[in-house]
């Protein structure tokens, strides 16, 4: 495949060949930079390596963020869910711990991998993990299930948006959200059709989502639309392997994503001049921070 | 369209928070500091747009100072950036400073005093997802991105002089990528910006600097 341009692309080519989507995506990317596959796999692997170190460092130390107003959240919701019953399960609050518990690291100038963006890294990470751990999965398919991830982010890429400046937030956290839930089908054994109604399922259930970063910071709201995005990832993933369906294709989400993005107004697209931003308490947190510098 | 990578995609991997003015800003000031020399003695860093108005809370400061000490934009020491500055006797001030509408929101400009007492400004974008632009140095436009090894020289623009320069380099087997000539009028000064797949080692840049019209030429390491 030598362009890359819809999920239905994917999808076909994978379901045709009797492979998974990532090994379209591998193939895509090997032709593209006139490589082997297995460079670009030793290069993902040390992709997933930080991923799930910037886990590690974020529930084992609280760090406050750069701006001081995150910090602690992961470790909080990992020590809740080890001593209380949980309401929502414990494997789904110990994606979501997992997924702030990364959002944090980035804002304390940790090291991360921006998946897309570094507002939005806690969610892939958060829900491959989860995955892994409950299905006893080794690394190398990790890796494949990140290719299956970036071959939809390029295609959201590439008709609608990565980023919060020109899409909002639902081009960060939902793009991560839809990647995720697409990679997790994957790695379940769902099909490559499953995966991409995953996909079409996260997002719709995003669609509209607003960038307002409090004080302009990659904090607030930034670091619990992670937990948002990784919770999303996971039920999509298990309606889609349920044999639920997105009415509306995939692409075609996509595509109105792009449309609802560009329809934004600029107040809400990372300018920090709408939404929670404007909020009273957002604008105390704004004018405070203004001040201590 | 464009054709990503998926490496656009998941990556870079980074020290957070944003990938624009952290990350960015620590490719910037690895750019001027390749433009420089090397770490400089002096510098003051001028802050336009966005970065003016969040350059703490994205550590973008940390990243500027740590990015002309050499670290890059995944290196977790970038966080200790100020007492490795003052170890290295590195200098700075942080202004915020506007530019005018005309330039990129997130453009810093460094005002670098090099190891060898030279003085050179530089100017650049972080244009998103960690990609960065140098568009002034010392005043001249330029399009630099750092992808590439990058030659730059002023000349006299008279005919020929490129000519010249590019033979130097096919003399010693350095392919030119890619390449852009700017100038403020014609006849006057241009500046020649020149993207090879090769690195250019000194002798070849002391050889381009015999031609009569060449007056400096400077080679910038990729980052
Ligand atoms: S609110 Fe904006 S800055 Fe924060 S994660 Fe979402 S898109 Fe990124």
């Amino acid at each position: 495949m030598k362009t890359l341009n819809y999920v239905q692309d994917l999808i076909k080519e994978a379901e045709k060949r009797k492979v998974k989507i990532s090994t379209i995506v591998k193939e895509y990317e090997a032709q593209k930079r006139e490589t082997e596959i297995k460079e670009i796999e030793k290069e993902m692997l040390k992709q997933w390596q930080v991923m799930k170190e910037s886990i590690n460092t974020g529930l084992k130390e609280v760090r406050r963020s750069m701006g001081g107003l995150i910090g602690g959240e992961g470790k909080k919701l990992q020590d809740y869910l080890v001593k209380s019953n949980t309401l929502a399960g414990e494997k789904i609050n110990l994606a979501v711990a997992r997924a702030l518990a990364v959002a944090e690291v980035n804002a304390s100038m940790g090291k991360i991998v921006a998946a897309p963006t570094g507002g939005s890294c806690g969610i892939i990470p958060g829900a491959l993990v989860t995955v892994q751990e409950e299905l006893g999965l080794e690394d190398e398919v990790l890796v494949d299930a990140l290719f299956t991830a970036a071959g939809i982010g390029i295609v959201i890429a590439k008709n609608a948006s990565i980023s919060g400046a020109q899409g909002g937030c639902q081009a960060e956290c939902g793009a991560a959200a839809g990647m995720a839930a697409a990679a997790c089908v994957e790695l379940a054994g769902g099909s490559p059709s499953m995966a991409g109604h995953s996909c079409g399922i996260a997002l719709k259930n995003i669609l509209g989502l607003v960038c307002d970063p409090v004080a302009g910071l990659v904090e607030v709201p930034c670091a619990k639309r992670n937990a948002m995005g990784v919770s999303l990832a996971l039920v999509s993933a298990d309606m889609a392997l349920a044999g639920i369906e997105s009415v509306i294709p995939v692409d075609e989400v996509i595509i109105a994503m792009g449309q609802v993005g560009e329809n934004l107004p600029e107040t809400l697209r990372e300018t920090a001049k709408g939404g929670l931003a404007v909020s009273d308490t957002g604008k105390k947190i704004a004018e405070s921070y203004k001040q201590e510098k | 369209m464009r054709e990503y990578s998926v490496f656009d995609i998941l990556g870079p991997v980074m020290v957070g928070p944003s990938s624009s003015h952290t990350a960015g800003a620590s490719r910037l000031a690895l750019l001027a500091r390749s433009v420089a020399g090397g770490t400089p003695q002096e510098v003051q860093i001028l802050l336009h747009g966005s970065f003016a108005e969040t350059y703490q809370g994205h550590g973008s400061d940390l990243a500027l100072l740590g990015g002309l000490l050499g670290l890059g934009p995944d290196d977790v020491a970038i966080k200790d950036a100020y007492n490795l500055a003052q170890e290295a006797g590195l200098k700075y001030t942080f202004t915020p400073i506007n530019l005018g509408e005309s330039y990129h929101p997130n453009t810093v400009k460094f005002i670098i005093k090099t190891a060898n007492n030279e003085k050179i400004t530089v100017t650049g974008a972080s244009i998103g997802g960690g990609n960065v632009l140098i568009t002034e140095i010392n005043d001249f436009s330029v399009e630099l991105k750092g992808d590439l090894p990058t030659l730059i020289s002023n000349h006299y623009d008279v005919p020929g002089v490129i000519a010249q320069v590019s033979l130097i380099l096919a003399q010693h087997e350095i392919n030119i990528a890619f390449m852009r000539v700017f100038r403020k009028e014609k006849r006057k000064i241009a500046t020649m910006v020149l993207e090879t797949d090769e690195l250019v080692p000194q002798s070849v840049l002391d050889e381009i600097l015999q031609v009569e019209q060449v007056v400096d030429v400077r080679f910038v390491e990729p980052i």
